[in-house]
């Protein structure tokens, strides 16, 4: 029973995480119908962001943690939006409206290219993070097996919930959250009708990836390292989830990364930890063959 | 971006400060400021501004002789087409020379007067990657699909022969067919739940299913070795003479039968033209599968699915056939590799290697044989020149991967067109 709890908390912590970079999946795929292949790599460039920021910010003096947490978070979100940008700009624009493989290539090439980039110009070594949120609470205790919750993973989930909450209301209420939700209903309708829908496409790719900056954030605190391969499969996982939850479903999105987290601490908790990757590639490949629209989202017609 | 105002330097200069500032703003937390390991798991700072700024300025030019190079063109009236267009179309036109020739060369080059143990060695990388772009093309250039996992048909193919060989004793000849046969029949059992799937969810797919082999590869250690992989793979023979200075009881070697001073080139030599000649079956294969029903088929469905689905074509079939196919080849390439190499690991078979030879098949130009050989020599020589080379290959290649998509969509020597047309070309008819 402890131990149950433990992973729960385990997959629920991994899940938010998840979740966060999930919905940059799913709300592109929701607009423009293309998966953003290089979404994984975006989440990585906001972890380096987050370290580099952090080493700054130790070295400049700025001691107290929430407010150093607080502007890693900005400046992480703040670049990564920046590169969300200028991916979309370069290798995605000048594509709309070609064929469907051409975006896919293309974003694979800017995966590549982005992995290759932080590798060359910050080294391809670990690079290590001194745990900065300590402490946690014991919630429960049975047999001398007690399980814990940090302060860092009650952060994560408790961030992750505000910034959906936050996230929600913007997409229901804002004046750019109407036009993103007629841009996913109908491109052509909506630019009709007087929306600026490169501007709605560019705003889409920089809210996904601020939200992945805050995913590499927390990751960065929660494992300790980072490196330039986190990307892919952080990626592939949280694409699965996306496509879990039904893609260009937005409650879908944090759902499946909750699910996606909870399979993985359970299945290196009972089972083996070698196989988890397995585990989440065989959930790909098993919900997209039998139930392509995942467990919130609409099933896809077809037209000529 | 802002559409250019009636001063035609200001609009350009504004363009080009917007371009940099944002190369600036986007260079500063990578090339500006690297972190750094200074021991005991701490990190420290060491910046580079003056990178920064070599970037800011070279966007900055780059971006302004760009738009400035677009805004001539137009005012020129549009008279011939880009040059790459005209130099694919001059390839085009003198397809069978250049085929040749090339074919000259490759037969030649182990006897040419500059080669060196090294050059035929490289001859040979190149080749397999030619023919994992050749298997590759019937997937993603002829039927259209893409396939992001197909190193796992050629770590299939490779482990196969390994296995056969330890296990069983089987030769590289004897094995060849079989590893042929295994892998696509691993083409199979993952084509017919997937293939189904619309054309981006397979993508995704077929990556999660390279990525189970690779970690089936990497954890089945009883059978695979795990990530110490196989070691001592047999070499082929020269029906059935094998390569060796002292050749084992009862058989002779190579250079005995034949009278010649041992020479470890031969088998250097042995191994190239063994690859040449699978590529150059592979290549034919395609080339003739494309006149048949099912070639047609591949193509028309790439073009349209639904209106194939009207004429009584079964996709699923149709694409099950291409995607075991270039499996098989994969296969074939896989168990090559295994043997040229005598040891095989599941580091062989990234996600990594997958991209390498989907960038071959797409800078190629996706269906173009031609192609995909300029593309692999260009790929795989291009490390060979310096440390400097090697260090940005794979930057480069997602650049390039990205830039054609964006200029030319079709690849560098772009043949999308159908081998089969309705309209009277007389030439068009036969041409591939």
């Amino acid at each position: 029973m402890a131990y149950f709890l433990q992973q729960l908390i385990n997959g629920l912590t991994l899940g938010s995480i998840y979740g966060l970079i999930a919905i940059g999946y799913t709300m592109v795929y929701g607009i423009i119908g293309m998966i953003n292949f290089a979404h994984g790599e975006i989440y990585m460039i906001g972890a380096f962001v987050s370290v580099t920021a952090f080493v700054l910010l130790g070295l400049i003096g700025v001691s107290p943690v929430p407010l150093a947490l607080a502007i890693v978070l900005l400046t992480a979100m703040l670049f990564t939006a920046l590169y969300g940008w200028a991916v979309e700009r370069i290798a995605y624009r000048p594509l709309r409206g070609s064929s469907r493989l051409a975006p896919l290539i293309s974003a694979i090439g800017m995966s590549i290219f982005l992995q290759n980039y932080a590798q060359i110009t910050q080294g391809a070594r670990l690079k290590p993070m001194p745990p900065l949120v300590e402490g946690g609470f014991t919630v429960f205790e049975s047999g001398g097996f007690a399980v814990r919750l940090s302060v860092l993973q009650l952060l994560i989930m408790v961030l992750t919930l505000v910034l959906m909450a936050g996230f929600t209301t913007v997409i229901a209420r804002s004046r750019l959250g109407r036009a993103q939700r007629a841009c996913e209903q109908d491109i052509v309708m909506a630019s009709l009708l007087g929306i600026d829908v490169d501007r709605v496409i560019s705003a889409t790719f920089v809210m996904g990836a601020a939200l992945a900056a805050v995913a590499g954030v927390m990751v960065t605190l929660y494992y300790g390292v980072v490196d330039f391969f986190i990307g892919f499969l952080a990626g592939v996982k949280a694409f699965t989830a996306a496509v879990l939850g039904g893609i260009g479903s937005l409650p879908g999105a944090m759902l499946g990364g909750l699910l996606i987290g909870l399979i993985e601490a359970f299945w290196s908790g009972y089972f083996s930890v070698e196989y988890k990757d397995l585990s989440v590639f065989a959930i790909l490949i098993l919900v997209l063959v039998f139930r392509p629209s995942g467990l919130l989202g609409r099933p896809e017609v077809e037209k000529v | 971006m802002a559409v250019p105002p009636a001063g035609p330097w200001s609009g350009l200069v504004r363009d080009a400060l917007v371009a940099a500032l944002v190369a600036g703003l986007l260079a500063l937390p990578f090339v500006g400021l690297e972190t750094y390991d200074i021991g005991g798991g701490a990190l420290g700072i060491r910046t580079h501004f003056d990178r920064v700024a070599i970037a800011i300025a070279a966007v900055f030019a780059g971006r302004f002789l760009y738009r400035l190079l677009r805004q001539l063109y137009r005012e020129r009236p549009p008279s011939a087409a880009p040059p790459l267009a005209r130099i694919a179309a001059w390839g085009n036109r003198r397809a069978a020379a250049i085929t040749l020739v090339g074919l000259g060369f490759a037969l030649a080059l182990p006897f040419l007067p500059m080669s060196s143990r090294y050059l035929i060695d490289l001859g040979t990388t190149v080749l397999i990657y030619v023919m994992l772009g050749w298997g590759l093309n019937i997937v993603v250039g002829l039927a259209g699909l893409l396939d992001l996992g197909y190193v796992a048909f050629y770590a299939v193919g490779a482990y196969t022969f390994a296995l056969l060989a330890h296990n069983l004793g089987f030769t590289f000849w004897e094995a060849l067919p079989l590893t042929g046969l295994v892998a696509a029949s691993f083409g199979i059992i993952l084509g017919f739940p997937v293939l189904r799937l619309r054309g981006d969810y397979l993508a995704i797919v077929t990556l999660g299913f390279g990525e189970i082999i690779r970690i089936v590869l990497l954890n089945w250690s009883a059978m695979t070795g795990g990530p110490n992989g196989i070691s001592e793979i047999p070499r082929p023979t020269f029906f059935s003479l094998p390569f060796a200075r002292n050749a084992p009881e009862g058989t002779t070697s190579f250079a005995q039968f034949f009278g010649l001073d041992f020479s470890p080139d031969h088998r250097v030599i042995f191994l190239y033209y063994v690859i040449l000649a699978l590529a150059l079956v592979t290549n034919w294969f395609t080339l003739r599968i494309r006149r048949l029903p099912v070639g047609r088929a591949w193509e028309a469905l790439r073009e349209d699915e639904i209106a194939c689905r009207a004429l009584g074509i079964n996709p699923t079939n149709v694409k099950l056939s291409a995607f075991a196919i270039g499996a098989m080849f994969g296969g074939f390439a896989g168990a090559f590799f295994a043997t040229r190499q005598g040891f095989i690991s599941p580091e062989s078979f990234t996600f990594m290697e997958s991209a390498t030879i989907l960038a071959i098949v797409v800078l190629g130009g996706m269906g173009s044989q031609m192609g995909v050989v300029l593309a692999a020599i260009l790929l795989v020589t291009a490390p060979e020149f310096g440390r400097a080379f090697a260090e940005f290959r794979m930057l480069v290649f997602g650049a390039a991967m990205v830039a054609i998509m964006v200029w030319r969509p079709g690849g560098l020597l772009a043949r999308r067109e159908p081998s089969l047309h309705l309209e009277p070309r007389p030439t068009a008819a036969q041409s591939r």
